[in-house]
């Protein structure tokens, strides 16, 4: 039993939190949401270090890797608040089509639109392929195949779209059973470990302001008002970081009817516990930062929205902890009949 | 990462499984709070130590087994599992022998550690003083060193000290410098409690029984060869023990697990109201299990636990209030109910877990201060004023 990463890995989360850092800076994600074209850097940059292609094996072009190798670098990507599908690409998709997931292609996922992802689809306008579930099928469709309702919501970056087409033999997958439900999973986690690097940039920003801005002659973050709001909110986010490590694990490891049922469990685990992190750092940073906070000129909204609009993405934390209910109680009783 | 066991891990578990289903009395004992129960908690301690599984992260030739920490985390989900009895001797164990091991000299850990996992010595804790609780580092308690060096005349008043009505030792620190700075002038004693001039005043706690005390020194005399660490530097020496404390071996999560895993039990018997706060018992449980294993894998990697030790301790002491307050719930009518009514469910257990419960956020350093601890010391917030 050992529960650490690698010093590879850990190497391997610096490189991209450096490149990150230096391809998409906050003016970029700023300008993405101001309708501002999209530089191709960051994505080209990741897919150079074979991100998108991680868990793909290494016959299909893809580095090897598995899930707890990837786990970092997503939260990597939550921490800028990155604007491509790389859940959808490097989480889901390259599960299921490893040679697409391998290259530069971004992936969208829209499956059942009546179960708890939803029925509109984040990406669908920047995706050159999506994913999407006709029944117990996953069909693989190209973009220019589809078409698109913009459904303009507060991300202004991770863009949601209602979707039209048509299922046919031609864009069916060969998929084994259970291919959506795993997809499901996959998404889910992934998304729990965005939410992470999305609540420690906010807790970070919101410890920085708190160091500089000055009332009553101090510095705020030398109340104990102020100190105990952000203690509160890094509390949350480190005890959503194990749970959302060992959903990795459990993703990368099922080899039987019992270990999807523990995937399920952990995953819901993680997606309940990061969305809840998210939600509340979110919170807590703009109660510290005051009205600056509130403003469109302040970078805290971008990640404020990203926070909300994850959490709810993939199933929100209620979901999540009704399918952990599920599984540790057995199923909801029925409503009493009147 | 590997969140399997290994041979050797599995191995350990089972032996350990074993032992205890041999040995674990059937059933429960009184109370330790009692003078009885606390008699028969320290037999149960020389029981564990017959078989060597009273301190297992110990060194061997102290009566431990070098269990590394994922051993001592296993170790303690069997006992939980078991429905072992508690640990009379938990602050002498888990806080003061690590911290005889960093800093005592060879001499006291050959007088005080196999004494200690044997249950012959029991300890208490005596950090507070009535005018120093939060701000421990205000205490007052003088020790003073007698003309020829050999001893310290203690004058002054410990209190809140857990297990301090039945105990035979206390360790704490006493002002020995008293124009040093506060935190420096202080220096870590260990104190018998039969020496002339210590009174201990048994204090009753929340539930009647007698868990802490006050303890009062007038001219009490101690040798100076039960110094823990250099003179004048007993903050930094309890600086060790409170972080080790905070950190990892307080509460090991097995505790929480069992809680919830009863609390599950519950639900079962129940209507089938509390769906949501018994699941989140769960999680909280085993998130707390899993935030354990990554701290003790760290610390096995070379790592430390400085001031985010705070954040485990606000979890637990937090998670076990919700969890009680939450089995009350279920129990309704009779939640309140005390041991010994003929209605009382599982003895009144829900109850006295619950009393105890609200203690967690309290001792070990508040939790408010442990909220101002991240906010100083892991997030890099100005200090107040």
């Amino acid at each position: 039993m050992h529960f650490a990463f690698t010093e590879d890995q850990l190497l391997f989360q610096g490189a991209v939190r450096d490149l990150l850092a230096k391809e998409f800076p906050a003016g970029e994600l700023r300008a993405v949401w101001s309708g501002g074209p999209r530089s191709s850097g960051p994505w080209a940059h990741l897919a150079e270090m074979g991100v998108p292609g991680l868990v793909v094996p290494s016959d299909h072009g893809g580095l090897g890797l598995d899930e707890v190798d990837l786990v970092l670098l997503l939260e990597e990507t939550g921490r800028v608040a990155l604007a491509e599908p790389v859940v959808e690409t490097a989480a889901v998709a390259a599960r299921i089509l490893p040679d697409v997931a391998a290259g530069e292609t971004m992936v969208a996922i829209g499956l059942d639109p009546a179960g708890p992802c939803g029925p509109y689809v984040a990406f669908a306008d920047i995706a050159d392929v999506l994913v999407l579930q006709a029944g117990d099928e996953l069909h693989a469709v190209p973009s220019g195949d589809v078409a698109l309702v913009a459904q303009p919501c507060v991300d202004g970056v991770r863009r949601i779209f209602s979707v039209s087409w048509t299922p046919s033999a031609l864009t069916r997958l060969e998929v084994p059973p259970g291919a959506a439900a795993a997809a499901f999973d996959r998404g889910a986690w992934g998304t729990a470990a965005q939410l992470l690097g999305v609540a420690d940039r906010m807790i970070e920003m919101t410890a920085d302001y708190a160091r500089e801005r000055e009332q009553f002659g101090k510095p705020i973050g030398s109340f104990q008002a102020v100190k105990h709001l952000l203690a509160d909110a890094l509390l949350k986010l480190d005890f959503a970081r194990p749970v959302v490590y060992r959903a990795a694990w459990s993703v990368a490891r099922v080899a039987d009817a019992g270990d999807i049922e523990l995937r399920a469990r952990d995953v819901s685990m993680a997606k309940a516990y990061a969305s809840e992190a998210a939600v509340r750092a979110a919170r807590v940073a703009l109660q510290v930062h005051g009205a600056i906070g509130y403003t469109w000129e302040h970078d805290l909204h971008l990640w404020m929205k990203r926070a909300w609009v994850l959490a709810g993405a993939w199933g929100d934390a209620r979901w999540h902890r009704e399918r952990v209910a599920g599984w540790l109680l057995g199923p909801p009783p029925a409503p009493a009949v009147s | 990462m590997d969140l399997t066991e290994t041979g050797d891990e599995e191995a350990f578990r089972s032996e350990a499984r074993e032992w205890l289903a041999a040995h674990v009395p059937a059933s429960p004992l009184a109370s330790f709070d009692t003078a009885d129960g606390f008699e028969q908690h320290r037999a149960w301690e020389a029981t564990l130590y017959e078989g060597r599984w009273s301190a297992v992260s110990w060194p061997a030739e102290y009566g431990g087994r070098g269990a590394n920490y994922i051993k001592w985390l296993i170790f303690e989900e069997e006992y939980y599992r078991a429905g072992a009895p508690g640990r009379v001797n938990q602050n002498g164990v888990f806080l003061l022998g690590p911290t005889i091991m960093e800093v005592g000299t060879d001499e006291q850990k050959a007088r005080f550690l196999p004494r200690m996992a044997s249950g012959k010595d029991i300890w208490c804790q005596g950090w507070s003083e009535p005018n120093a609780g939060s701000d421990l580092a205000s205490i007052r308690s003088r020790a003073v060193l007698a003309d020829d060096g050999n001893s310290w005349v203690i004058n002054g008043q410990k209190t809140w000290c857990s297990r301090g009505a039945f105990a035979d030792w206390l360790f704490g620190m006493f002002r020995t410098d008293p124009g040093a700075e506060r935190h420096r002038g202080l220096t870590f004693i260990l104190v018998p409690l039969d020496t002339p001039g210590v009174t201990v005043r048994p204090i009753a706690q929340l539930d009647g029984e007698t868990g802490f005390a006050e303890v009062f020194f007038e001219d009490a005399v101690v040798s100076a060869e039960n110094t823990l660490g250099e003179v004048n530097q007993g903050w930094r020496v309890a600086m060790a023990t409170a972080g080790f404390e905070r950190g990892v071996s307080l509460r090991s999560p097995a505790r929480f697990v069992q809680t919830a895993e009863r609390l599950v039990g519950l639900f079962a018997r129940s209507d089938g109201r509390l769906r949501d706060e018994v699941t989140a018992a769960w999680m909280d449980a085993e998130g707390y299990r899993l935030h354990t294993y990554m701290t003790v894998s760290r610390l096995l990697d070379g790592g430390t636990i400085g001031a985010e030790a705070s954040l485990n301790k606000i979890f637990w002491s937090e998670m076990d209030v919700r969890m009680h307050e939450t089995a009350l719930q279920l129990l309704g009518d009779q939640a309140l109910l005390v041991p010994g009514a003929p209605d009382a469910v599982d003895d009144a257990r829900w109850l006295d877990g619950y009393l105890f419960s609200l203690s967690g956020p309290i001792y070990a350093g508040t939790n408010e201060i442990q909220r101002n601890v991240i906010a100083d010391r892991v997030l890099n917030l100005p200090r107040g004023t």
